[in-house]
């Protein structure tokens, strides 16, 4: 019998295969990769009581079809960005946990705001582990399917046997549906003292404009942040979320594929509890900051990390949603009586 | 130089310790020491270490630990003399004709050398490993002689090939993949510093040596064509140490 797999029949810029970043070699000059929005990824892969960082599907602004192309139903979870999935044409929503029988099509199309959106499947996406992690690395060719971004014809290999039949729900997760207008938090260092106090009070209150960017790193253009001690530094070490002041004065802030060294002078880092948020900015939104501690942005993202993994206490049933918003029930899958599997 | 380095987070996640501003041989062993310190005292919470020129980098799950606490742990760390270990010494192929050293005849005219002096120097001269980064296996070496220094390019020139010894800044780089720079091209290493199918998958270390051995193109071609097939192309040598 043929393995279960999902195969691409189209699929727009930017989709990749993503797990929770690979570990352990950024002192050989790798990028940890993993997901842009991470908490939509992990709440996609809760939803079907996977592991909160297997491998899935990261879906930039090109969206994406497949289709079930194995012999056994597949469960599936979609949420993040505010993308529009549809099973089989038919509108699904933007958060939802499917079981897809074989020769389902499913779809995600972009809505009116957010850059990413995330596709987990159950037990995982089976793709070679390359240096200890399943994640895109496409500037160094490794991870992911042949080290690229997917393509039409792309085949998915997927666990065996964890196709078990799980209940369709719509997932109505409230840290899905972020305050983009919210200040993003930022904690100081370790370059704060290349910027005088001017310069700080001025990025701490002024907007800014994302006006570029990509997996590596995510251009801003604003009031001109000036450096007191020039923007030449001796190399160092780059975390997720640093925000570079370069000699034309804009913040550059490094993201998910950021190189992890680097010799630009580093005001500070977005707390990893809103990194998620503005990676779904598009260009031409804006953003501020807020200055916070190091301590501060630790307890909100173990709060947020808490929050998430509650993620199966905010699935609903598919039908009763669908229904309530006025739209015709599906068809009753075999599936969506049998048992009722709570997630992890 | 502080007597103690400084701790500045870089997030909630991540800890540079800074042991200087400068490229400095003496502040890259002090780095050495404090990493492999570390790495001894095996700290619950601590993902891995970020080696630089002049600082640590620390990356932590602050589920496990806190910026604070992390730095009390680091305050306690006690680093003797030799904690650095000692540093391994290896030859590497270089080749500086053409094609594989597309700006030579550039940076010997701007120089007022010959081309031939100015591969001379570069494969004359001991290295040091200060760094790895910003792409995989990319090395950025010391010790470029003084003869050699001249700035960055205004504008960066096409891609390197994969393998290119590129100077600029009075630093030199081994660029191990093909990548538009602002440095100049002198020749390349048919070595592959970075291959995924080895584990670690760069066999170098920060503080080792390296040494060019000149190579003429039929040798870069074959050594190419072995280092494709997997095999280590690169030599480590051994340096009589004193007592």
């Amino acid at each position: 019998m043929e393995a279960p797999h999902l195969s691409v029949l189209s699929a727009g810029p930017g989709a990749t295969i993503q797990d929770g970043g690979r570990f352990g070699l950024r002192r050989y000059g790798l990028t940890p990769a993993g997901p842009m929005d991470w908490t939509a990824f992990r709440t996609a892969n809760l939803a079907l009581g996977n592991a909160a960082d297997d491998a899935a599907l990261e879906i930039g602004p090109g969206g994406i079809e497949l289709v079930n192309a194995g012999p056994g139903p597949v469960g599936v979870a979609f949420c993040g960005g505010g993308f529009s999935w549809f099973r089989d044409g038919q509108l699904v929503g933007a958060a939802a946990r499917l079981v897809l029988a074989p020769g389902a099509h499913l779809a995600a199309r972009p809505g009116v705001a957010g850059i990413f959106t995330y596709l987990a499947v159950a037990g995982g996406l089976r793709t070679p582990v390359e240096l200890g992690s399943r994640a895109t690395d496409a500037r160094a060719g490794i991870g992911g399917l042949n080290g690229g971004i997917l393509r039409a014809g792309d085949r998915l290999p997927l666990a065996e046997g964890a196709a078990a039949p799980l209940d369709e729900a719509m997932i109505v997760a409230p840290w899905l549906r972020p305050d983009l207008d919210a200040p993003l938090r930022v904690i100081l260092g370790p370059q704060d003292d290349y910027f005088d106090a001017a310069a700080l009070d001025l990025f701490f209150s002024a907007p800014f404009k994302v006006t570029a960017g990509d997996r590596m790193a995510y251009r801003l253009d604003g009031a001109a942040i000036a450096h007191s001690r020039g923007y030449n530094i001796v190399s160092d070490g780059v975390a997720l979320g640093a925000i570079q002041i370069a000699g034309d004065k804009k913040p550059l802030v490094l993201m998910a594929d950021h190189p992890p060294t680097g010799g630009y002078p580093k005001l500070g880092h977005i707390a990893r509890a809103d990194i998620g948020r503005l990676a779904q900015l598009r260009p031409g939104r804006t953003c501020r900051f807020a200055q916070v501690s190091a301590e501060t942005a630790r307890q909100a993202l173990l709060a947020l990390k808490e929050a998430v993994a509650t993620t199966h206490s905010f699935c609903r049933p598919l039908r009763r949603v669908v229904a309530l918003a006025g739209l015709p029930a599906p068809d009753r899958s075999p599936w969506s009586g049998a048992g009722n599997r709570r997630p992890r | 130089m502080p007597a103690t380095p400084r701790f500045l987070p870089a997030g909630e996640s991540a800890l540079v310790v800074e042991f200087g501003a400068a490229i400095d041989p003496a502040l890259n062993d002090k780095v050495r020491a404090f990493d492999h310190a570390l790495a001894a005292a095996a700290i619950p919470g601590i993902i891995e270490t970020v080696p630089t020129y002049r600082s640590l980098m620390i990356h932590f799950d602050p589920r496990r630990l806190a910026t604070d606490a992390l730095i009390s742990e680091l305050r306690k760390l006690r680093i003797g003399p030799g904690a650095g270990g000692v540093p391994k010494h290896w030859l590497i192929p270089a080749c500086y004709e053409p094609p594989h050293a597309e700006d030579l005849a550039e940076v010997a005219a701007a120089l007022g050398l010959t081309p031939e002096k100015v591969a001379a120097l570069h494969a004359g001269a001991e290295y040091r490993i200060y760094m790895f980064g910003f792409a995989p296996g990319y090395v950025f070496l010391g010790g470029l002689p003084a003869e050699l220094i001249i700035s960055r390019r205004p504008k960066p020139r096409p891609p390197v090939p994969q393998g290119a010894l590129l100077i600029a800044g009075g630093q030199a780089l081994i660029a191990n993949r093909p990548m538009p720079t602002g440095w100049y091209n002198l020749g390349a290493t048919p070595a592959l510093l970075f291959d995924p199918k080895r584990s670690p998958p760069v066999s170098l270390d920060i503080g080792d040596r390296i040494r060019f051995t000149p190579v003429d193109g039929a040798t870069f071609a074959r050594l190419r064509q072995a280092a494709d097939a997997g095999a280590q192309v690169i030599e480590q040598c051994v340096i009589e140490q004193k007592a």
